[in-house]
């Protein structure tokens, strides 16, 4: 399991830390606790759609018919292929294969990239017909209510690219440390915590999906 | 011992640099203190506005628009920038790495980074502060937060950010408590004042992430919509006070959990004697930390909930008062044949078990629906919310801060005008906020700017209690500041407490302990240590 050759850095455990295995438990605890915060902050949108769906079942049918299920799907596909290829970074860096660790978080980031194009032309068909948050909407609806899906649904999408934009920033991040040969059998806590980051992010989507995109 | 030349962490590095960018969290926890020592004093200037303007029924110097941002900026400052950071981020900082017998908290950089976002946090809310300032009170309630023509945008935008310093601090306490005991120390072997930062932290990582989303929804309701509070589109204003209160119910025991912690501290070191009931005081900050998840429907009692909510959400608050009583019987009972010794932090321990009982009691009454009919929105709730905030959590508080001073600084400050402070504060409390019970059961309603005639007295007589409790705090500005400069040199443990960070140097080393503690029994051991 040790590292072998030039080609990567040895980690020093930091001074406040008794061993590596201290520093990496503490880590990982770390961060699922951010995760748990992470949930709790998306929940009270998921209170807000559930309460509004339950009031006004009609105006989210409509709502949710002016959303175009076709490049919800693919973008579902996309990020839950892009998870996968996370899981296949976090394993290479686990087993010392630089090469394929940077390549698997390469293709990751292109598919985080293609999410975020098609959701952009997705806003922009949006904003074509009128669809825009409530103080500015003026597209033709059956029921009232209309606008208070689409104002769920522009911050709920709106954070969720926010966090795809900045795992995305967190990949380059570990791209760069792992061309630097930081990460290896011995030491890859970064990789695996940015890993369980870009598995939350999807998470979110998968729920959002069928929120947003399949009420019919 | 050899005498000058010894380096601690106060000493071992120079200059405001190595202040700026250290990773220490003693050093860090001492930024902290500053900031919140400055934090409380503009709110305390605030009051002070207020309860002049309030002396006489009618307008005596504030107008009417003024006076509301006075109150809210009271509120806001005191509950966002000093309290909820008070004891965990300042003395916790300082304290919970030592009394585990660690080096550091388990991310320094990220407690760091989450001080500086407090930093950022602040400057929102001061520049909030000299942009037209927020009128709409520290709750923010739409529908009126979305209309307001104040600054309320960069105030909540304020309160986000503070919550995420809150979070990170709260994240990075969960690591230290689960991972970085010294060895031997067991959960059961932490001392209280861990256990209850531990309570503590799991309110911040699970509450204030929904008072973020809360605020930012506020944000975006009030620059391109999003429909949610707004009645005209289907919305309904109170789903904000829901969700406002989802947090800032929890964050109620955010700011009283860490104060029940300290207590438990000073009542066994000042009274010599093992703490009575310790595990069902480490439990009772957890079951506080549950319920308290629990009972926010009972700030929309008069809402338009309805009266079935109503009637679970009053129950649900008096379960709070079980674990509450738990504690303050075990403090009492610990008192019971022990050592007492009425040094300075346990006459802010007393006073905190008289006022927390006064608080805790009053908010029974506020809990029980019929009653809450007569004395909502008014002083009688302000006079309760005081009792357990500043009567609760300011007391344990400056208790803390007395006791662990002589740590910090190596410096010991004068016990007389301790006590002398202690004293004024004490009885300048009281005249302020009892009076304001007795207003409130008259029927004095809360944030009103003119009032009717006969209450002029009692308002009179609660502002000159305000300037007993100022003198309080202005005698102990004076000693404090004192003591850094001509204090008597601190020993390493002046009460005798038998925690790990009087073990440490006085003050401590940079990296703590100059070897690894090694912990073989509870943290109040009296009877083993010859008491």
């Amino acid at each position: 399991m040790a590292t072998t050759g030039t080609s990567f850095i040895k980690h020093e455990v930091a001074h406040h830390f008794d061993n590596a295995e201290q520093e990496f438990e503490s880590a990982k605890l770390g961060m699922w606790a951010f995760m748990a915060q992470e949930i709790l902050f998306f929940s009270a949108l998921f209170v807000a759609y559930a309460i509004f769906r339950y009031l006004y079942p009609e105006a989210f049918l409509e709502a949710s018919s002016l959303l175009s299920w076709k490049m919800g799907a693919f973008n579902t596909a996309v990020l839950i292929t892009s998870s996968f290829t996370m899981v296949m970074a976090v394993n290479s860096a686990q087993t010392s294969q630089k090469k394929k660790t940077f390549n698997f978080l390469l293709v990751t980031i292109l598919l985080a990239a293609l999410f975020l194009v098609v959701k952009y032309f997705e806003y922009m068909s949006k904003f074509h017909h009128g669809i825009f948050p409530p103080n500015y909407f003026n597209a033709m609806a059956v029921f009232e209510q209309v606008p208070i899906f689409f104002g769920i649904y522009f911050v709920i999408t709106g954070l969720h690219a926010l966090h795809i934009l900045i795992g995305i920033g967190l990949i380059i991040w570990i791209m760069r440390r792992t061309a630097r040969g930081e990460f290896h059998a011995d030491y890859f806590t970064p990789v695996e915590l940015v890993g369980l980051y870009w598995h939350f992010v999807d998470l979110v989507w998968i729920f959002l999906f069928p929120l947003l995109y399949l009420v019919g | 011992m050899s005498t000058k030349t010894i380096k601690n962490y106060l000493n071992c590095e120079t200059g405001i640099m190595s202040w700026l960018t250290t990773l220490d969290h003693k050093r860090i926890g001492v930024m902290y203190l500053l900031f919140i020592a400055i934090s409380f004093g503009l709110g305390g200037f605030f009051a002070l506005a207020l309860r002049m303007e309030l002396l006489t029924p009618t307008q005596l110097y504030l107008t009417a628009k003024q006076y509301n941002q006075a109150f809210t900026l009271h509120g806001a400052v005191m509950v966002f920038l000093f309290i909820i950071p008070s004891i965990p981020a300042a003395l916790g900082n300082f304290v919970l790495p030592l009394q585990l017998g660690a080096k550091d908290v388990a991310f320094p950089r990220l407690n760091l980074a989450s001080f500086y976002v407090y930093v950022l946090g602040a400057a929102f809310a001061i520049f909030s502060l000299f942009n037209g300032a927020v009128d709409t009170g520290w709750t923010f309630y739409t529908p009126y937060s979305t209309q307001s023509d104040t600054s309320v945008i960069s105030m909540t935008l304020a309160a986000f950010i503070l919550g995420f310093s809150s979070i990170l601090t709260g994240v990075n306490f969960i690591a230290t408590i689960h991972k970085m005991r010294a060895p031997g120390m067991t959960w059961f072997r932490m001392p209280l004042f861990v256990w209850a930062l531990y309570a503590t932290a799991i309110i911040q990582i699970l509450a204030t992430p929904v008072v973020g989303i809360t605020l930012l929804l506020l944000i975006f309701e009030s620059t391109f919509g999003v429909g949610i509070f707004d009645p005209a589109l289907g919305g309904d204003p109170i789903l904000f006070q829901h969700f406002f209160w989802f947090y800032s119910h929890p964050a109620v025991y955010i700011m009283v959990l860490p104060a029940m912690g300290v207590m438990s501290e000073l009542v066994t070191t000042f009274c010599k004697k093992n703490i009575f009931g310790y595990k069902l005081i480490a439990y009772s900050s957890l079951a506080i930390a549950i319920i308290s998840f629990l009972v926010w429907g009972h700030h929309l009692f008069l809402s338009g909930q309805s009266s079935y909510a109503n009637m679970i959400f009053s129950l649900l608050t008096f379960l709070v008062g079980i674990p509450s009583g738990i504690k303050v019987f075990n403090w009492v009972t610990t008192m019971y044949k022990g050592t007492i010794d009425l040094k300075t932090p346990f006459l802010y321990f007393l006073s905190f078990l008289f006022l927390f009982c006064i608080g805790g009691f009053t908010g029974m009454f506020l809990g029980a629906l019929s009653v809450d009919v007569h004395l909502h929105d008014t002083y009688f709730v302000v006079a309760h919310f005081h009792y357990t905030m500043m009567g609760g959590v300011v007391m344990a508080f400056l208790g803390g801060l007395h006791y662990w001073w002589p740590k910090m600084f190596g410096k010991m400050y004068s016990e007389k005008w301790g006590r002398i402070a202690a004293a004024f504060v004490f009885v300048g409390f009281n005249w302020v906020f009892f009076t304001q019970f007795i207003l409130g059961t008259k029927g004095m309603p809360r944030r009103y700017y003119n009032y009717l005639d006969q209450f002029q007295p009692l308002h009179a007589f609660s502002t000159m209690g305000t300037f007993v409790l100022g003198t309080g705090f202005i005698i102990m500005a004076v000693y404090l500041i004192h003591s850094l400069f001509k204090g008597e040199k601190a020993p390493a443990n002046p009460w005798g407490g038998l925690t790990l960070e009087w073990v440490a140097d006085t003050p401590p080393d940079h990296h703590n302990f100059h070897e690894t503690p090694t912990v073989t029994t509870g943290p109040y051991d009296y009877e083993k240590a010859g008491y």
